[in-house]
This record gives structure tokens, C-alpha cells and sequence, in this order.
């Protein structure tokens, strides 16, 4: 199953290379990850997507809580929670395809963020499945470019993941 | 508060002093040379000049082992602390406290490829608890504090200090203070167990019929071993060790069944596949142990005590995990069990006593003299548990000796029986049992070694002479490498593929006494008393001890790769 673990981090050289190596070294799995600085400028937020079972997950937030510069992490999937993901992608947009994917876009709230005669720049954003779909719904259009941030997210409602 | 200006070399050594360290090995080299001209201006650390950086951390480890104090090592960069990777490694699989320090080119050339530049954080990540690089000289006492914070508290392990040349640059000075105590916001330490767990596990415990009580390197490290006796007797329940752990629980107690695993007696891991509750404190089921996960312990609820969350349920899933120290928790058992109306079972516990003294009828140890006068390995280790009446510290290396070595020395104290369970480093043993001598000066530090394992570190020869440290070492040599041989035999129909190098063994003892030290050859079994004891009355010499043993031994009982506990290989012909 696909896991959302949040990560507050120090924000120290090095930090993000011993999660990251982390995954590696145990042969855990990186979907996608994502991280930048909070509004506390000695930590950062990591988010990473992760796929395992119930032992495999407990495992991976067992051991990433034990690195140092790991202040406290949460498994947003464990609950409620918002997830979101920014999608910048690059298509062909002449002839009729151009009326095409400006109405695809409409329909999947995206904006076109910049334009050429022969060019759509799409910015999406939603959840991964979202931008699966989205991408999808294209396919009969000629796709140049994807670049995708990777999850990012946080709880609903009370819950706060801070120090 | 008085107030030190001092250099960023200056302020390392006078912060190791303030956090107690008495012994440093290391090797000196461009980047930490102005560590070591701080070192050469005081008089309150020793430093342990090694041959090679990968014995500086060996004998650290060998010392923190021993004491269970931190083993702090001190190499340069680049192939300093290249060569220090494989003793970090070794200290972290065992979870040993260790500091190492090491040397950095300067902060301006990092990146560039340097003379001697090496990315030792990043070489050492996946082998180390923690690690810093010193960015600002002020920042010394704190990270020093912290290392060793790190490295002694919860599940113990290694910690690197990287440390840039200009950080320690001798003209600039700069305020001394050592800070007092240290708070991590990201890190906190286990330490008592939770309530609620430790009495559903003692509801479980007392209930059972056929017990065991399975300890590892955790109750060495976490000094519970006192805790452990008492518990053991309260209930008088069947006690066996891993590798690791063997010291935790005296070897010639009643109630011990020996070491249990790959090489463990058949009793302990006959009565670890048929009991109905394990009680594992301070391990962590590894492979060697278990065997085959899926058909392990077929019939018993797990109780695991261990201090490190990511211990429990890695490999088999407990019933009743409880995270905490093992003092604490142990002391709430105790506690729990002489308040608790609950008794032991004593009937079954009677039958099940009986069933463990039939599995030790068998007498798995029991060594059959080879005859010729020809030296068996096995006689090897029961003659030097006679001479030094169980009382020396062993440390051995890797291979078949280390094995013996775990079943022949029955030892009743913890930390006497030195060895790298984990990583299974060859050349390990000779230097960390001059950690040992260091730290003791007056016990008798013995290696158990063959004659592959000891090539690996002999330069420490040097060291020896050079601190006069009088190790005995102890080499069973058997002409081979004789584990590797072992499965050769078993599994690849006797094919020796570069295990074998019996021509081109160099002389023992003309070797020992080219470093100025003592050589015995023993190749007869009726000379092997007389001529070890001899040795031994050398106190003030290393002695190396050369014995030939029969080539052909296999080291018993072994588990069947694939099955269960119970099954087991008894000798070449017998298998349960």
C-alpha cells in the first residue's frame, strides 16, 4: 500500500542524504519526495511517498525516527489528510488539438502558464491520481515535458505535525 | 568562570579530557597534524600510536567492549579514514560506543579533490549512529559533548566527528568552556519499559510451561546481567545466549543450555524450537540464530525486551514487544513478579527440565581425541579455559577458532568474551585485545585466532612491543581458512577454491620473535599443557602460541541451512 510519511528534519548539511540513504541502504522504496525549508528556519519538511506493507511501513518510520536529524515524522495516510502535487507539463498545441487540451485543462481546473504558437504550458495540481488521469485524458496529444514536485501534504482538520 | 583561549586542536583535546577519555588510538597524518602537536603539549591522554588505522578502531572497540566505556580513535583523512570504515562497521553491527575522529582537508578545498580529501560523512553514513562536521572551532566542546552523548545512550553505537585542518589551525584561539550536559530535541532515549506490556508479558511468562529465556549482546551492553541472574533463578528457567551475549549468564550455571544458533549447542536450540514462550532481552533474531523464520519457534509466544524500537518485529514478529532499558525493565519484572500472586508452573517447568536434560545427555561438546598426539581445536580452547581458570578476557576472531572458542570457553562474567558478531571481521581480534590489555593493564588478554584471520593485523606486533603490552595470542592453525573449508567440504564436495595456502605460511614464531616478542610452536597434544602453561607464566611478554590442529575438524553441532532450530548437523555423520 502507498504511504505519505511527513517529516520535520533539521536543517542541517547532510540531513536529507542520511534519509535518503536510509531508503537505499534498507531497500525500502522512494515514490517520489519532496522537501524545503518551514517557517522555522532550522527545520525542513520532507514529504516521501513510499509503497509496503504494514510491517515494511513500521519498519521504515521505526528507523527513521532513530536518524538524529530526525525531529518527528508522521504517516499522513494513517488518517484523514490532504495531498497535493504540482504538475508542470509541456504539450503540442496546433490545429484543433489546441482547442482540445485548452478545454481538458478547463475541466481539470489546470491554467495554461505559458503559450506559444505551437505550445501549451500546463500548470496542474491535485493528487497523484489526478495528474495520473490528467495525463491520461492527453494521451492523444504529444506530450513534450512532465515535471512533477512529488507529493506533498498534510493532516485534516486539528491534527499538526510541529515541535 | 574562568575563561581558556585556545586553538580549535586545543580545544578537541581538552574537550575529550573534560568528557573523561583516558586512551586514544590513532595515527597521525597531514590533516590532523595539528590535533596531534595539542596532544604532544599534555600529559593527561594517552595516545596509542597503531600500525594500522583499521586496528586504531579494533582496540577502541576492544576497549569500549571491556570497560563499556567509548573507544575513541583518531586517523587522518582520506586513507585514514578509509581504513577506519571496516572497524565502524564492525563497532556498529555490535552496537559498541565509539568516537571517531577524523581528520579533513581544509574547508576550502572540499570538493576538490584534495591530497588525501575523502567524503568520510558520506562514506560512513550507513555505519554510523551519527555524524558531524565541525564547521566553526567554537562548536567543538558542543559537538564533542553531544558524540558522546550519541554514542552511549539507547542502543550504543559509533560516532564520527569530521574535522576540517583549518578548524584546528593553531593561531587562532578562541574561548574554552565545556558544557555540562547536552539536549537533543531529535533524539530521546528509551528508558523505562511500558507498564501495561512488562505485566501481560509477566502473565505470559509465569503461565508458560516450557520457557526459555533467550539474551543477547544488549544485556552486555546494557549491564544487566546481575538483573538477568536474578530473574533466571526467581523462576528458574532454562537460559541460553547468542554469540554475543555470552557472559550475560555464567556458562556453569545449571540453568545455562549454552549458545544458541548456527553453532549453538543442541539442547539450547532443541529447547528454543519446542518451548511455548521465548523471552528474548537485548537481541535481535538475527539470521545466525533462527535459521529458517518460517518454521521458527513453531509453538511459542515471543516476549522481545530491547531498548531499540527498530529491533523488534524485523525479522519475527513479538507477541509482547516492550521498548525500554534493560535495567528498568528487568527491575519491573522482578518487581511485578514477587508482588504478583501468579506462580510458576511448576510441575510442567518440572517435565520440561527433564525433556532439557535428555537433549543434554546427548553431551553435543563431548570431544573425541583425535589420537597420534594429533591437537584437536576444541582441546585447544578447554586448555586455556584450565590455565587461565575461566577468568581471561578472549577475544577471537572470525572463522572456525571463534566458534570453538564461544563453545569451549565457558564464560560466567559479562564482558570477557570479545568478538565481532555481526560484521564477523577477521583481523579483528589481536588488536581489540590490546584494547583490552590497555584498559587492563593486569588481566590477561588473550586472542583466539587462526593463522588467516591473524595476517590480516599482525603489523599490531609493533604496537605490542612498542607498549609492551603482553597479549597472548592463541592461533589455531589449522593450515587453512578453516570455516570456509568447513562449507567447502559440505556444500561444494571438498572443493577448495582458495582456502587452502598451507606452502606459503610464514613462521610463526620466527615472526613474533622479529618483532621481539615470544614464539611457541605446539604440535603434539602431550605437549600442549605444559607448553601453553609456560607461555601464560610469561606475564610481562605477548607470547604467540602456535598450535597445529587436525585440519580436517568441523565445528559442531551446525544448523541445516533452510530448517528449523531443531535441525542440526551433529558431526560429519550425524544429523538430527
Amino acid at each position: 500500500m502507498r504511504h505519505i510519511i511527513s517529516i520535520l528534519l533539521e536543517n542541517q548539511p547532510g540531513a536529507l542524504s542520511r534519509v535518503v540513504g536510509l531508503f537505499s541502504q534498507r531497500n525500502y522504496n522512494i515514490e517520489s519526495l519532496t522537501v524545503a525549508p518551514t517557517d522555522d528556519q532550522t527545520l525542513s519538511r520532507l514529504t516521501i511517498t513510499t509503497i509496503g506493507d504494514d510491517r515494511k511501513i513500521e519498519q521504515i518510520t521505526k528507523h527513521l525516527n532513530k536518524l538524529i536529524d530526525v525531529v518527528k515524522l508522521v504517516d499522513l495516510t494513517e488518517g484523514a489528510h490532504i495531498e497535493r502535487e504540482l504538475m508542470l507539463i509541456k504539450v503540442k498545441a496546433t490545429g484543433a488539438q489546441r482547442d482540445e487540451v485548452k478545454r481538458t485543462t478547463d475541466i481539470f481546473r489546470g491554467q495554461i502558464v505559458d503559450v506559444t504558437n505551437t505550445i501549451y504550458t500546463i500548470q496542474l495540481v491535485g493528487t497523484s491520481e489526478k495528474l495520473d488521469s490528467f495525463l491520461a485524458a492527453i494521451s492523444g496529444t504529444t506530450v513534450l515535458e512532465v515535471a512533477r514536485t512529488g507529493v506533498s501534504g498534510i493532516s485534516r482538520g486539528e491534527k499538526v505535525l510541529n515541535v | 568562570m574562568k575563561v581558556e583561549l585556545l586553538s580549535g586542536g586545543e580545544i578537541l583535546i581538552r574537550a575529550l579530557h573534560d568528557e573523561g577519555v583516558d586512551i586514544i588510538y590513532g595515527y597521525p597524518g597531514g590533516a590532523v597534524l595539528h590535533i596531534y602537536d595539542a596532544l604532544f603539549n599534555q600529559d593527561k591522554i594517552e595516545h596509542i600510536l597503531v600500525r594500522h588505522e583499521q586496528a586504531a578502531t579494533h582496540a577502541a572497540d576492544g576497549y569500549a567492549r571491556a570497560t563499556g566505556r567509548p573507544g575513541v580513535v583518531l586517523v587522518t583523512s582520506g586513507p585514514g579514514a578509509t581504513n577506519a570504515i571496516t572497524g565502524i562497521a564492525t563497532a556498529f553491527m555490535d552496537s559498541i560506543p565509539m568516537i571517531v575522529i577524523s581528520g579533513q582537508v581544509h574547508s576550502s578545498l572540499i570538493g576538490s579533490d584534495g591530497f588525501q580529501e575523502t567524503d568520510m560523512i558520506g562514506i560512513s553514513r550507513p555505519i554510523v549512529k551519527h555524524s558531524f562536521m565541525v564547521q566553526n572551532p567554537e562548536d567543538i566542546p558542543m559537538i564533542v559533548k553531544k558524540a558522546f552523548y550519541i554514542a552511549t545512550t539507547g542502543r550504543p553505537g559509533p560516532v564520527v566527528i569530521d574535522i576540517p585542518k583549518d578548524i584546528t589551525d593553531p593561531n587562532k584561539k578562541f574561548k574554552y568552556h565545556y558544557p555540562e550536559s547536552v539536549k537533543l530535541r531529535s533524539y530521546s532515549v528509551p528508558s523505562k519499559g511500558h507498564t501495561g506490556q512488562i505485566k501481560k508479558a509477566m502473565e505470559i511468562l509465569l503461565a508458560a510451561k516450557r520457557p526459555i529465556i533467550y539474551t543477547g549482546g544488549g544485556v552486555v551492553q546494557g549491564n544487566g546481567s546481575d538483573l538477568l541472574k536474578e530473574l533466571a533463578r526467581l523462576l528458574n528457567y532454562p537460559v541460553t545466549n547468542t554469540l554475543m551475549g555470552l557472559g550475560a549468564y555464567p556458562a556453569t550455571d545449571r540453568q545455562f543450555l549454552g549458545m544458541l544458533g548456527m553453532h549453538g549447542t543442541y539442547e539450547a536450540n532443541m529447547a528454543m524450537h519446542c518451548s511455548d514462550v521465548v523471552l528474548g532481552i537485548g537481541v535481535r533474531f538475527d539470521d545466525r540464530v533462527t535459521n529458517n523464520i518460517s518454521k521458527f519457534c513453531p509453538g511459542a509466544k515471543i516476549l522481545h525486551v530491547d531498548i531499540d524500537p527498530a529491533a523488534i518485529s524485523k525479522t519475527v514478529s513479538a507477541d509482547v514487544p516492550i521498548v525500554g532499558s534493560i535495567t528498568s525493565v528487568l527491575e519491573e519484572m522482578l518487581q511485578l513478579i514477587k508482588q504478583s500472586d501468579a506462580r510458576v508452573d511448576t510441575q510442567s517447568l518440572d517435565l520440561w527440565w527433564q525433556q532439557i536434560e535428555g537433549w543434554r545427555e546427548k553431551d553435543c561438546l563431548k570431544v573425541t581425541p583425535a589420537g597420534n598426539d594429533v591437537i584437536k581445536p576444541q582441546q585447544v580452547i578447554q586448555c586455556l579455559y584450565e590455565i587461565t581458570n575461566g577468568e581471561a578476557y578472549v577475544s577471537s576472531d572470525v572463522g572456525q577458532h571463534q566458534m570453538f572458542a564461544a563453545q569451549y570457553y565457558k564464560f560466567d562474567e559479562p564482558r570477557r568474551w570479545i568478538n565481532s558478531g555481526g560484521l564477523g571481521t577477521m583481523g579483528f581480534g589481536f588488536p581489540a585485545a590490546m584494547g583490552v590489555q590497555l584498559a587492563f593493564p593486569d588481566a590477561v588478554s588473550v586472542c583466539v585466532t587462526g593463522e588467516g584471520s591473524f595476517q590480516m593485523n599482525l603489523q599490531e606486533l609493533a604496537t605490542c612491543m612498542q607498549y609492551r603490552l603482553p597479549v597472548k595470542i592463541v592461533c589455531l592453525n589449522n593450515e587453512a581458512l578453516g570455516m570456509v573449508k568447513q562449507w567447502q567440504d559440505m556444500q561444494y564436495g571438498g572443493r577448495y577454491s582458495h582456502s587452502t595456502y598451507a606452502e606459503s605460511l610464514p613462521d610463526f614464531v620466527k615472526l613474533a620473535e622479529a618483532y621481539g616478542h615470544v614464539g611457541v610452536r605446539i604440535e603434539k597434544l602431550s605437549e600442549l599443557k605444559d607448553k601453553m602453561t609456560e607461555a601464560f607464566a610469561l606475564k610481562d611478554r605477548l607470547v604467540f602460541i602456535d598450535v597445529l590442529v587436525d585440519p580436517m575438524e568441523h565445528v559442531y553441532p551446525m544448523a541445516i541451512a533452510g530448517g528449523a532450530m531443531k535441525d542440526m548437523y551433529l558431526s560429519k555423520t550425524e544429523r538430527t
